[in-house]
């Protein structure tokens, strides 16, 4: 059963009451909130997950609520709770459906320890994976929002799920994060996608995020051992105005110590996951791509993804 | 569904749990800080794919944290043999050197040692100069620490993060007992490369003054599940109790001690010689005893929705208050506790 088969009232109600769990591939997640800001941004990015009925371990109960007290009446505030823990301070209460987001990701990245998780955006062709690590900034959420958008399978706008065999990426389709400028962009060059509300002066800037296609949603539902794809090009994007385009070969030492830098738990997994990453650098090509234009870069990358052939 | 407990004993019971049980008892475990531990004994068996991802992630967890302390003790030694004090390590560090039962799949977080007080400024400026810096920088806390508690102000490495209690006796210079800590630094045993531990008795008698002289009871069952361990494990010699509880009268650490056993008899139903259980029921005759017992076991339950009761709120409430008084005698303990909540206001208007 799909998300959007629940009428909204139920869903409100159910949210309100027990929780709904979520499938947000590779997590159930248990979400229960009281604010409508939640519920909405749930039935309009979420329209096309899957939800459980049967009651079951869920790896992330989430709650976003109102802290109690006087915040209440003036400058309200929004808490976000993982079980009982609070790993956050509130934030103002208009940032409650962008809270829920990097609460999740932050849960991933804290909590999941099956997986060598970097920041980075992946998208996929044919089950061949694009790895797109990069610090915050160079506008990887953007271009992975674009080809989200051109036919590629949008894996993940910021954390690369990769599995410590480092053969295959494990799908996390979620909503795509997008700053400032790139918000109109991507909603002027794609004007059928949905968005969430935008969020104003938070710690990010002015943040909004578009609901991932549905085709990418299915794919990631099948889970992280049916055809998870497999890694096949890593590349490094950098966005530069008014630039012409470049593409570089990275050294692979080069290419190791920029991955370790972007992992986020490479010291808690220790053994395992150097060697998860090295049997990733040793099986895939590594480029840098500084790009100033989308129709350039993504025919470009698509080719280059088209031509690499994976095991 | 049963308690916490009752599956750290018997890991058997863990292969009957369905998954919502586990997912309760996963959630329970995680506010107590035993996760690590259920993940460690759970039974190989097919869980579902949630469970045995938490399972699995708990278990790196822990494998990691025990390699950091390693490693940190392994830099410690580095810096603080030219000293040539004894270097000994506490608490978690002290478990993982000894490789104990009540090591494996425990979460560790910071390094603890001991040292001689009179070395102490030695020891502050040797790693200081190796990367170590305060990590409490308020100049009413540094003044709390050193004048008052039995440690340095916590210090943190500056490049690798750790965090590291340099302490130089076993409880605050202001709390109402005072055991001698030259007899605990003159009976400490070699452990492993080169670091020595608290002898058997000692060392379980620092775990358990530790908590029964503490305020902070959210993960006690985690302290406890530690102390029920290292008995066990220790008993295996056949003079220790005997010698557990002279120990435990020359430190000046007999009523703990009393505490700790009737509590963790409740709890895990430690195997204890007769004359040692007579003596614990002994100690609890009084009616104020068992009102304190009754608040030890309902302040160290976990700390869960799901298990969680009113009674237990108050018991933690009733043990924080306890731990302070302990600690500080309350001439010192009013103004520190104005001073503290003064400051958590301002604290608190200033992220406004």
């Amino acid at each position: 059963m799909k998300l959007s088969d629940i009428p909204y009232s139920q869903l409100q109600q159910r949210l309100r009451d027990k929780g709904v769990d979520v499938f947000m591939p590779p997590y159930r997640v248990r979400l229960t909130t009281t604010l409508v800001a939640v519920m909405e941004e749930l039935s309009q990015l979420y329209a096309d997950y899957l939800i459980f009925e049967n009651d079951a371990a869920c790896d992330f109960h989430i709650c976003l609520f109102e802290p109690n007290g006087l915040r209440r009446f003036f400058r309200r505030q929004v808490q976000f709770a993982l079980d009982e823990f609070l790993p956050f301070k509130p934030l103002p209460f208009c940032q409650a459906h962008a809270m829920l987001e990097w609460g999740l990701n932050w849960c991933v990245g804290n909590r999941d320890q099956t997986h060598l998780i970097m920041h980075a955006g992946v998208v996929a062709i044919d089950g061949k994976a694009l790895i797109m690590p990069a610090a915050s900034g160079s506008g990887k959420s953007t271009l992975s929002a674009a080809l989200s958008q051109e036919g590629f399978q949008l894996l993940s706008d910021e954390l690369c799920l990769l599995q410590l065999d480092g053969q295959k990426v494990t799908p996390m389709t979620r909503p795509v994060s997008l700053k400032n400028q790139s918000i109109d962009l991507i909603k002027a060059r794609y004007p059928s996608t949905v968005f969430s509300r935008t969020a104003y002066d938070t710690r990010k800037g002015t943040v909004a995020h578009m609901r991932p296609p549905q085709k990418s949603v299915q794919l990631a539902a099948l889970g992280p051992f049916n055809q998870a794809p497999t890694p096949a090009l890593m590349v490094i994007p950098q966005y530069v105005a008014d630039s012409t385009m470049q593409w570089h070969s990275v050294a692979a030492e080069e290419a190791l110590n920029f991955c370790i830098s972007q992992i986020f738990n490479f010291s808690v997994l220790g053994e395992t996951g150097f060697d998860a990453l090295l049997q990733l650098l040793r099986t895939i090509p590594v480029y840098s791509l500084s790009y100033a234009n989308l129709d350039e870069a993504i025919p470009f990358l698509r080719a280059q993804l088209e031509q690499t052939s994976v095991a | 569904m049963k308690t916490l407990a009752h599956y750290l004993l018997s890991p058997q019971a863990l292969a009957e749990l369905s998954d919502t049980q586990w997912d309760i008892l996963l959630r329970q475990a995680q506010s107590a800080r035993l996760h690590g531990s259920i993940a460690h004994i759970a039974p190989a068996k097919e869980y579902s794919e949630v469970v045995t991802r938490q399972l699995q992630s708990a278990r790196v967890v822990s494998q990691a944290n025990q390699r950091a302390v390693q490693w940190e003790l392994c830099e410690l030694k580095k810096t603080l043999a030219p000293l040539g004090i004894p270097l000994i390590a506490l608490k978690g560090a002290a478990y993982v050197l000894r490789d104990l039962p009540c090591a494996r799949g425990r979460f560790l977080t910071d390094v603890d040692i001991l040292v001689p007080r009179a070395r102490l400024a030695q020891v502050e400026d040797a790693l200081k100069f190796a990367g170590f810096s305060n990590a409490q920088h308020h100049p009413y806390d540094q003044k709390y620490y050193r004048q008052w508690m039995h440690e340095l102000p916590p210090m943190q490495h500056m490049k690798r993060g750790s965090s590291l209690d340099v302490h130089h006796h076993i409880l605050p210079l202001t709390a109402r007992a005072h055991p001698p800590i030259e007899l605990m630094l003159a009976s400490a045993v070699p452990a492993a490369d080169g670091w020595l531990t608290l002898c058997p008795e000692d060392m379980t008698l620092h775990s358990i003054t530790h908590l029964f002289f503490d305020g902070e009871w959210d993960h006690a069952l985690r302290d406890l599940w530690d102390i029920h361990q290292l008995l066990q494990h220790f008993a295996r010699e056949n003079v220790f109790w005997h010698k557990l509880l002279e120990r435990a009268k020359v430190l000046q650490l007999l009523e703990p001690l009393m505490w700790a056993l009737a509590v963790i008899q409740q709890w895990f139903n430690t195997s204890m010689p007769e004359d040692v259980a007579h003596e614990v029921q002994q100690f609890n005759a009084s009616q104020m005893r068992r009102f304190m017992h009754k608040t030890f076991i309902a302040g160290s339950t976990p700390d869960h929705a799901s298990c969680r009761r009113r009674s237990h709120i108050w018991a933690r409430r009733l043990l924080f208050l306890r731990g302070h008084y302990l600690r500080m005698p309350l001439t010192l303990l009013i103004p520190h506790l104005i001073r503290k909540s003064v400051r958590l206001e301002k604290d608190a208007r200033a992220e406004v």
